[in-house]
């Protein structure tokens, strides 16, 4: 399988307008997505939002109502599992108890009739791949949660796959091993250059892990791009909500695209063209996009505030700070903890604080607070 | 609102077009046939075992003994005489004195041994569950040596306590049910939240309070649970009453009296589905209290230790439990002592006489051991058949993916038999195979009829035991195993019955026990020459010859102990050999 870079014209795995539902719910609404060869694809979201459904779908262990899904121009729609190729990994590791992780890893080569001899050497290569040579012989009750999970994503990948699936594979260990597992992923995966799929709820395991993100909510796309796009343009306040902290201010528009009214402030900022202006919307900013200016200076998007809220992160604070103008909005703003010291900051101080007009995002919409 | 990313020409490639109609289906494989075709054979064997056989005995009901539909006539009949109609009111009260008396003990039996610190816990537990796989004939017998006319108890005390009748049948009904009720009691209790102790004492919670409002109410459905368990097992026994009932009729011995007495078929059935009704209204309430309780399970409980009682409580309490354990304990003495004596209690001389067990009419003349191989023999098929038929049907109703209609059809009726008496299926196999011009009338009278009426009547409890330890199991096993390319049935082989083994071993073991025991289901069913053992007691004792009666029964219990003992040391030895994987 000769390998085509991310952005050739034909995709690896594309998904065509899938629906699926359960009864009355609607679990996938009409779902498009291509997936490039090589590409390290996350599917982002909260729970109930589709995306396991989704995974299950490419796999084939559940099946869509509608739709169609191609794999290395094939079309799979109505393989069932087994005549698919992929590799998966789950939450629960699902290694099986009785047989040792070299067992576990040779399962699905034995099942091929791979000759004895190849399988030794090709479990002993995956095992040194996933930086545990020495626990062929244990069974995975004597592994900890972080080896069970290399082990099962072993045995996922000892039959060659075209596509890895990955179904929470991080949810269930803890803090630490996940964030040295889900970088170990990463670079298995780009030194073995297999397209992959993956579910997570974890938006920082998306934003460090894939090539692309996919957000979903309610069995529908938001939203796909990079890390960056995702992060730095949400296409939605939900998108801006689920990636990230976002501070959602309610405003109003008027018949310019370059300002919004707050209140009694104007705000600069930059609308998309196609705004319908006169309505009510949103401006959105992350809170470490707010800049503390010097109190003498209040200029053109600059905003007076009295910090009301402390919480202090280590690294960095977090401030909830209350306008002067209009007393019931607030703002969060972070700060880091050399500028808090510089600053001597505390509950009850003023702070003047400086909004860039070209990070201030607008919806169209009005989001709940 | 999904946005595509400008580097990548998503749109193009998909070429948006709604496709809206038809649903998808997955093509299926050889694998797909495979699983379909098991499941076809076991809903065949549903059908030709448990829905057929039944639809002939309701049909029975509504005809005449030339076989002519004649509506409801056999129910008017019924209830138009009062000496025919007493049966039913009278296993209601029966049933439902020895569900009160049953639950009762069993609850504080458990709560004393779950809750209260006292002294031999472990060997009164074992106590409580030794009645398990006693026939409840043979606790009827050893209520006859001691409470009898010529019992030890009466001729001592010179109290007669008129056992023949509803007293004989609600005493040998509690102490058969006794286990039955205690399991479950007992599982309910261990169940109680350590923590919800806790936040009633930090409430100032008082001990009667604490024990109405806590104790009581999360051992409710349990309670309730036992209670129903108990119903059937007393409405349903055949047993005891056809023992100790002498003239008091229960629906069990009317239904005997009327087949084997009277040739009467249709009356025979016309009872039988009088007894299918409150079995099957018990069955149906014990499943929504158990869905109920499984609800009410919180993960994660801090269980209970045993904490100190008022002394009166306390004491009181143990008093009762020691009653009870000399109590079950003493009908395995009696059988004992009464399987070796000469003429109870006349002459209590030692002998073995009681084993070469010939009675006039009977064609054995090899002993006792004969009919004992017999039953050994059945209760021996029924354990590996219905083992890998309970196992295997689990598995496909468990583990495989979609067809959802199929396996809830399937569910029910695998936990449908809880709720038939096996009078109603012993009889309705006799409609069934009993007929020449049925294709399986070769089954009549042989040892595999008796086999599969055992499978089928027992069939629910390892069903249900097969489903807990197949739960227990990944969900995604099969689904790793199919991304492997590997065939259900290897993964089956190898990963599915090494995991599951010790709950395939407690399945055997229930089999064969029960098979031993059996009495209700097979009663219609053996002919001349197929007596099994728990049937010659009944046989015996109808003979008058009951010391032979004993002996057989104490050979039923003797091996009832060996089997159990070689299940406990297969299970010992397969957890030794699996400790590898299970532990640490």
């Amino acid at each position: 399988m000769d390998k085509r870079n991310a952005g050739d014209t034909e995709p690896y795995l594309v998904i065509r307008n899938i629906t699926k539902t359960f009864g009355e719910l609607v679990a996938l609404n009409d779902i498009s997505l291509a997936v490039h060869e090589g590409e390290f694809v996350c599917l982002l979201g909260p729970s109930g939002c589709g995306k396991t459904t989704l995974l299950r779908i490419i796999a084939g262990l559940e099946q869509q109502n509608v739709g169609q899904i191609f794999q290395a121009g094939k079309d799979i729609s109505r393989l069932p599992p087994r005549n698919r190729d992929f590799g998966i990994v789950f939450q629960s590791y699902a290694l099986f108890p009785n047989l040792t992780a070299a067992e576990n890893i040779a399962y699905g080569l034995e099942n091929r009739k791979v000759p004895k001899k190849a399988v030794d050497e090709k479990v002993t290569e995956l095992l040194n791949l996933i930086g545990l040579p020495d626990v062929g012989k244990k069974y995975p009750a004597q592994l900890s949660g972080g080896q069970q999970q290399r082990v099962a994503l072993a045995r996922a990948l000892a039959t060659s796959p075209g596509l890895l699936l990955l179904d929470e594979p991080l949810s269930a260990l803890d803090a630490r091993v996940r964030i040295s597992l889900r970088l170990e992923i990463k670079h298995l995966q780009e030194q073995l250059g297999v397209t992959t799929v993956f579910v997570t709820h974890d938006q920082e395991e998306a934003l460090v892990m894939a090539d692309r993100i996919v957000v979903m909510n309610q069995g529908t796309i938001e939203q796909v791009g990079t890390p960056e796009q995702i992060y730095r343009s949400p296409a939605s306040p939900y998108v801006a909500d689920f990636v990230g902290m976002m501070n959602f201010i309610p405003v109003e528009t008027m018949d310019t695209l370059d300002k919004v009214k707050l209140g009694s402030l104007m705000l600069r900022c930059f609308l998309p063209e196609d705004f319908k202006p006169g309505r009510p919307a949103t401006v959105a900013i992350r809170p470490e996009e707010i800049r503390l200016v010097a109190e003498n200076g209040p200029g053109p998007n600059t905003l007076k505030v009295t910090v009301s809220e402390l919480e202090f992160l280590g690294s960095f604070c977090r401030l909830t700070c209350k306008l002067h103008q209009e007393d019931r909005t607030s703002l969060v703003v972070e700060v880091s903890d050399n500028r808090m010291r510089e600053l001597s900051l505390d509950i009850g101080h003023d702070l003047c604080l400086y909004l860039p007009p070209e990070l201030i995002r607008v919806y169209p919409e009005q989001v709940a607070i | 609102m999904a946005t595509s990313t400008p580097d990548y020409p998503i749109e193009a490639a998909l070429e948006i077009q709604s496709v809206k109609g038809k649903r998808i289906e997955q093509r299926l494989g050889f694998e797909d046939y495979l699983r379909r075709f098991l499941f076809i054979l076991v809903g065949l064997g549903f059908y030709l075992f448990l829905i057929y056989p039944l639809f002939r005995g309701l049909a029975r009901s509504f005809q005449n003994k030339t076989g002519e539909f004649i509506g409801l006539e056999n129910y008017i009949n019924y209830f138009s005489s009062a000496t025919t109609s007493t049966s039913l009111t009278n296993s209601l009260y029966i049933s439902a004195m020895s569900t009160v008396f049953t639950v009762l003990l069993a609850f504080l039996y458990a709560y004393g041994l779950s809750r209260m610190m006292i002294p031999g816990r472990r060997i009164l537990r074992m106590i409580a569950l030794l009645p398990i796989f006693i026939p409840s004939l043979v606790q009827a017998l050893a209520l006859i040596y001691v409470f009898g006319n010529n019992g030890v108890f009466t001729r001592l005390a010179g109290i007669n306590i008129h056992l023949y009748g509803s007293t004989g049948i609600i005493i040998s009904e509690a102490f058969y049910a006794f286990p039955h009720a205690f399991i479950i009691i007992a599982a309910s209790l261990a169940l109680a939240d350590a923590r919800l102790y806790e936040a009633a004492e930090s409430l100032r919670t008082k001990g009667w309070r604490m024990f109405t409002t806590v104790t009581l109410s999360s051992a409710r459905y349990g309670l309730m649970s036992a209670a129903f368990v108990v119903f059937t097992l007393a409405i349903t026994d055949f047993g005891a009453p056809k023992v100790v009932g002498g003239n008091f009729d229960v629906l069990a011995t009317d239904i005997y009296n009327k087949v084997v007495g009277q040739q009467n078929f249709e009356m025979g059935a016309t009872i039988s589905t009088l007894l299918l009704i409150p079995a099957l209204i018990a069955f149906i309430l014990d499943r929504i209290v158990q869905r109920r309780q499984v609800a009410a399970v919180s993960v994660g409980i801090t269980p209970m230790t045993p904490r100190p009682h008022h002394p009166v409580a306390q004491w009181g309490i143990y008093a009762l439990m020691l009653l009870i354990a000399v109590f079950i304990l003493s009908i395995y003495g009696i059988v004992l002592m009464g399987a070796f004596t000469r003429y109870w209690p006349y002459d209590l001389s030692l002998t073995l006489r009681n084993f070469t067990f010939y009675v006039a009419g009977t064609q054995h003349r090899g002993g006792a051991f004969v009919v004992l191989w017999t039953s050994i023999k059945m209760a021996f098929w029924t354990a590996v058949a219905g083992t890998i038929i309970v196992f295997c049907s689990a598995y496909l109703i468990e583990k495989t993916r979609g067809i959802s209609t199929t396996r809830s059809v399937l569910y029910l009726l695998s936990i449908a038999p809880l709720a038939i008496p096996g009078m109603v299926l012993g009889l309705s196999y006799i409609f069934t195979f009993n007929n020449p011009a049925s294709p399986l009338n070769f089954l009549y009278g042989t040892l595999a009829i008796l086999v599969i009426s055992s499978i089928v009547h027992y069939y629910s409890v390892p069903f249900l035991t097969a489903m807990t330890s197949l739960k227990q199991l990944d969900p995604e096993f099969e689904a790793i195993s199919e991304s492997l390319n590997a065939p259900f049935y290897r993964t089956f082989w190898r990963v599915t019955m090494p995991v599951t083994l010790p709950a395939i071993i407690s399945i055997a073991s229930y089999f064969f026990l029960n098979a031993m025991v059996t009495l209700s289901a097979v009663v219609f069913l053996f002919v001349p020459g197929k007596e099994l053992a728990s049937l010659s007691v009944m046989l015996l004792d109808d003979a008058g010859e009951t010391a032979q009666a004993m002996a057989m029964a104490l050979l039923i219990i003797v091996v009832g102990f060996l089997v159990r003992g070689l299940f406990f040391l297969l299970t010992h030895g397969v957890e030794r050999r699996t400790q590898a994987w299970t532990k640490r």
